[in-house]
Order: structure tokens, then sequence, then C-alpha cells
């Protein structure tokens, strides 16, 4: 059985399984749905037949990446970085200049330094 | 024909032979006769390389020349440089006129080097074979009917068909590696944080390093000692004492401990490719090395982590383009939302997409967990086999690609089959460390083959000097494809 909790969330799942029944999300069955919730949280337009492809392509990608799933990492921290590096720090001075008539020279739309877009506030 | 190695034109340069401005027009005569072949370059500027070259050779005539002054090189199309079109290999670029140079070629720039033009490369520099940009897939000069490799196939083929002495390149994944080998000549990673990243256009943050290419491993030094050093404008730049890349070169390998993986001997490796590096390494047996197993037992896990790290850091920073400050932006759309979704949509090709699905998803709610902090912690397992090997070796040696050069089409429909080519590559970008591909043969079709040398973190000067001993007692380095293209 693997691990659910009540909400339906799956937890360590140390194998790939087919999708339970409503308590379980299993994390290998891509749906449709999953491909254009993605779509939509990357702000990408993918039509029926895209996204019917997509799906086909990143269901074969996930069966590849499921082999992570195999092993033990119950005792190892995360590695965002070789040399676990945090993030330097400065001082609190100005060091940008204005360079935003060489920034804007390269937008789709300006107007007197303003960037325009389709009205936002309905 | 042999090819110019930097100490070559710098020789010609002191001793006024030529000017840059002749050596300038020379390469631009040869990137306008193969280009058209090759399709390795995106941009051209002929008239603004040669004035370069002129304020070159005004500056030697001043006495202000140094080692690289003068030189004409060829820069990725993923560094901003000010007043070229910098599009990445995208159409989501395609019109972006960079308003600022990146530090890879502010730095070139200052050391007086000749930009010849912006090479191409595989869309974001996502992909192993230079097929997926918006500008046409690179041939190899090996054979034009095969890939040189990817991501930096533009910048590869340029300097293998001696359309530029040295160019510059990044990897992420193996994207400098893997193409010198399918193209018969030397590239270079460095350790992760020695080459400032500021104006390099971002695909995965954490594994994106730029490096050299070039002929020789002494020309590869060379231009590291250009590009290295501490850039604040770059939060992950490593502040370090500067170190001499060329200074190591000479010394004797004698005592020289090389690891050998039993895991490099995988299913997938062509024979000829295991042929060609066993011949090479057990070269160095003759130069005083001495051989050591070794074992990375995780290096299975590469391929899944890589392929859940990269596209989640790459949907991030790719965010970025949505049609409002820079880049394309759609024609028509109804509001806000739409003008971002088909923006992407059309300026995003099909590799970038389903990358960007991909990294969406595993960083999304209630898949963070299982996908992207496992991915994280299983990185930490991949480097720490690497540090654990080097507790008994000095550099470790295999293969760089399973394969020689494949032929175009052959796994661009396949996604899956193209990723499982970065085996061998792929786990010295996750723990961070320096590796190289230097030529070491040819299979029975004349397609070079790449030895990968991995160093540990901050040896690059070794590893230099463990290529360099290779090249003074063979010749793969010095060979030029004749078959593919009449140089």
């Amino acid at each position: 059985m693997p691990n659910c909790d009540v909400k339906g969330r799956a937890l360590m799942i140390p194998y790939p399984v087919l999708v339970f029944n409503g308590f379980c999300r299993s994390i290998m069955a891509l749906t449709l749905d999953d491909v254009r919730r993605a779509a939509h949280l990357a702000r990408i337009a993918v039509s029926d037949t895209e996204a019917s492809a997509a799906l086909a392509q990143l269901t074969q990608v996930f069966g590849m990446i499921e082999q992570m799933q195999a092993v033990d990492v119950s005792n190892i921290a995360p590695m965002s970085h070789a040399q676990d590096l945090v993030l330097r720090l400065r001082q609190d001075v100005v060091t940008e200049t204005d360079q935003r008539q060489a920034n804007q020279a390269v937008a789709p739309e300006v107007e007197h330094g303003l960037y325009l877009v389709p009205k936002v506030i309905e | 024909m042999t090819y110019q190695t930097l100490q070559s034109l710098a020789q010609n340069l002191a001793k006024g032979a030529c000017s840059s401005v002749e050596i300038t027009q020379d390469y631009l005569n040869k990137i306008n006769e193969l280009n058209p072949s090759l399709n390795c370059f995106i941009s051209v500027d002929p008239a603004r390389s040669l004035a370069q070259a002129a304020q070159a050779d005004q500056r030697r005539a001043r006495g202000e020349a140094g080692p690289l002054t003068g030189i004409p090189l060829a820069h990725k199309d993923i560094f901003c440089a000010k007043d070229w079109l910098t599009t990445c290999g995208s159409k989501m670029l395609s019109n972006f006129v960079s308003p600022y140079d990146a530090h890879v070629v502010e730095s070139l720039n200052a050391a007086g080097m000749v930009t010849l033009g912006k090479t191409n490369m595989d869309e974001f520099a996502m992909g192993s074979s230079n097929e997926t940009s918006f500008f046409g897939a690179v041939h190899n000069p090996w054979d034009l009917n095969r890939v040189p490799g990817g991501s930096s196939g533009g910048s590869a083929a340029a300097v293998a068909a001696g359309l530029a002495p040295v160019a510059t390149g990044t990897d992420t994944g193996g994207s400098i590696r893997q193409p010198a080998a399918l193209t018969g000549i030397c590239g270079l990673k460095p350790t992760y944080g020695t080459v400032s990243r500021y104006g390099m256009i971002a695909f995965a943050s954490s594994l994106d390093q730029a490096g050299p290419m070039a002929h020789t491993a002494a020309d590869l030094a060379l231009l590291l000692n250009a590009m290295v050093g501490f850039d604040g404008r770059d939060s992950t730049s490593l502040e370090r004492p500067s170190t001499d890349y060329t200074g190591q070169l000479t010394q004797s390998l004698k005592g020289l401990r090389i690891g050998l993986p039993k895991e490099f001997l995988a299913a997938g490796l062509a024979p000829e490719v295991e042929q060609a590096v066993a011949a090479a390494i057990a070269q160095y047996q003759q130069l005083g090395a001495t051989f050591v197993d070794v074992t990375l037992p995780n290096m299975g896990l590469s391929v899944p982590v890589y392929y859940v790290l990269a596209p989640a850091e790459a949907s991030s920073n790719l965010s970025r383009y949505d049609g409002v400050r820079y880049g394309h932006r759609a024609a028509e759309y109804v509001d806000l939302m739409d003008m971002y979704k088909r923006s992407r949509a059309e300026g995003f090709g099909a590799e970038v997409k389903r990358r960007i699905l991909i990294g969406t998803y595993v960083l999304s709610h209630g898949y963070y967990d299982a996908y992207y902090i496992r991915a994280q912690k299983l990185r930490r397992l991949i480097a720490q086999d690497f540090v654990a090997a080097f507790a008994h070796c000095d550099v470790i040696m295999g293969p760089t690609s399973p394969t020689t050069a494949f032929k175009l089409g052959e796994k661009s429909a396949d996604p899956l089959q193209m990723y499982l080519s970065d085996i061998y590559t792929i786990g010295v970008n996750l723990a961070g460390l320096p590796g190289m591909s230097i030529p070491c043969g040819f299979d029975g079709q004349g397609l070079p083959v790449g030895l990968q040398i991995i160093g540990n973190y901050f040896d690059e000067a070794r590893m230099l000097n463990v290529a360099h001993q290779l090249q003074q007692v063979s010749d793969w380095h010095l060979r030029a494809p004749t078959a593919g293209v009449q140089l």
C-alpha cells in the first residue's frame, strides 16, 4: 500500500503505481489535465493536438525520471550548489545607473518611458 | 591543412608578419565561403569586426598588446554582446539587439580579441545536437549529413572547420564537451562559479558555465586566463586567488593517478568509441601515469536527476520571456494572459516548451518534494561519489559521448534517446566539477572521438597539463576535416 495522507497527496512511493482510488494521486500517470495545468502555470498556449503529443512525450520522460524513486534519500540534505554556497551580501548603496533608454530600445511597445501592455484591471 | 593556434597567431602579429585586420578579413572570407553549408554562424558583421581589428592594431602600435590582442574569435549566441543581435538560437529573441556585454564578452574585448560573429546553438541551450535552433541545424564539418553535437554546435563547427581559431561555449549538461568530441576539437567546462554568468542567457542557473573551445589545450588555457575572475554582478561568482592556467602545461605526468570508473563502460557505448578512448588512456601509461579503478555508484541516476533539475530551473529562468520588455510579442491577443500565452507559444520551439512543462510540473504543488527535492538530494549523492573517487586519483577519464556524430534527424524525434546520450557529461555539471574533452581518435567512418578528462574542483591547470602532454605525443587535435568541407 502506498503511503497517502488523508488529503490524497502521495508521499514516499518507492515504485511506480497506477492511479489508485480518489484518495491517492499517482506520480506516474500523467493526464491531459496535468499537461494543460502545467501549460497554464507556464503561460504557454497549448492546443489539444499539442497537449496530446506533449502528454505522450512527457509520459516517456517521466517514466525515465521514476528511476529516482528507487533510492533511499532519507538522511540526505538537498544540494543546490557544489560548495553549498550561501548568497553573498553587498553594501546597501545604489550602483545601477539609469539605463532606461538603452533597455527600452528593444521593447515591443513603449510610450513616455512606460512599457505598454493590455489592460490588467477590468 | 594545419590550424592556426593562438600562439602562432600571436607570434605573427608580434613580429608584424600580418595585422589583425588581415587575419580577421581572412577568417571573414572563410566564413562567407563555408557558412552556407555549415550554418554555424547566426550573425556576422564584417564592418564591426574589421573596426575592432583596426583598434587592436592601433593598440599594438602603441605597445599595449597582450597575448590575445588582435586575435579573432566566435561567441556562442547565448552571450549578450552590445549592439549585436543576441538570439540564443530562438525565435523569442530573434529581434533582440543586446544593450550590454556579458562578462565573457567584455573580458575578451578588453584583452583585445576581435568578434567574428555569433554562433548557432540549440535553442536556449537545450539540446545535444544543434537541431533545435530556430535558425536551422548546424552541420558537422566532418560529414555534412551529421550533427556537430550541442548545444554549442555552432562554436564547435566553426572552430573545427577553421572559421575561427577559438570560440566561447556554455555547458549545462555537456554542451561544450560533447560538441567538442563530435567535431574533433578541445573544449573545457570550468568549475562552477569560476567564470561569471553575467550577461550569459540563463538556462539552468546552478549548472550553467561558460568555457573556451579551441584546437589545443594550450589555447584553452590562454582563453581561460582571460575569462576567469571574480565578478560581483554574478551572485554565484567565486572569489579565489588568480591562477595562470598555462602555468602547469609542461609538467611531467610521472606519478599522475588516473581514475577509471567501471560505470563508464555502460551499455550503449559504441565499440569504436570505447577502443579509441582506451587506446588514448593507455598512452598515458607511457607518459608516467598509473591507473586506479574507481566507482561512481550513482552515475546511472545522473540523467533522471538532471532532467528534473535543469527543466525546473529553466522553467523559472524562461518565465521572463513574456513579450513585455523585450523579445517576441504575439501580433494578436485579447488580454494580458492571452498575450503571455501566445507570445510564449509562438516564441519557443518544441524542445524548450517540453522542458518548461516538465519543469513547471516538477515544481508544482504536490510534486515538489517527490521530484525537485528528491533530485537535489540525489545530486548530493552524485557529487559525493566524485569526491570519494578523487581521494584515490588526480583526474578521472572516460568517453565524452557514447557515440560519434549521429545523422541529422536520427534522434530528434525521440527526446528520451537524445537525453540518454548525455550520460557521461551530466554528472560533472551536477557536481559542479571541471570537465574537458580532447580529440583522441576516429571511428571507422572517419568521425572524431573525444576523451573526457574530469578534474577535482579548481584543478583546471592540472587537467590542461594532462591534455597538453597527450597532445605532445599525438596529433589527433591537428587533424582537419577534408571529406565534409573543402578548407
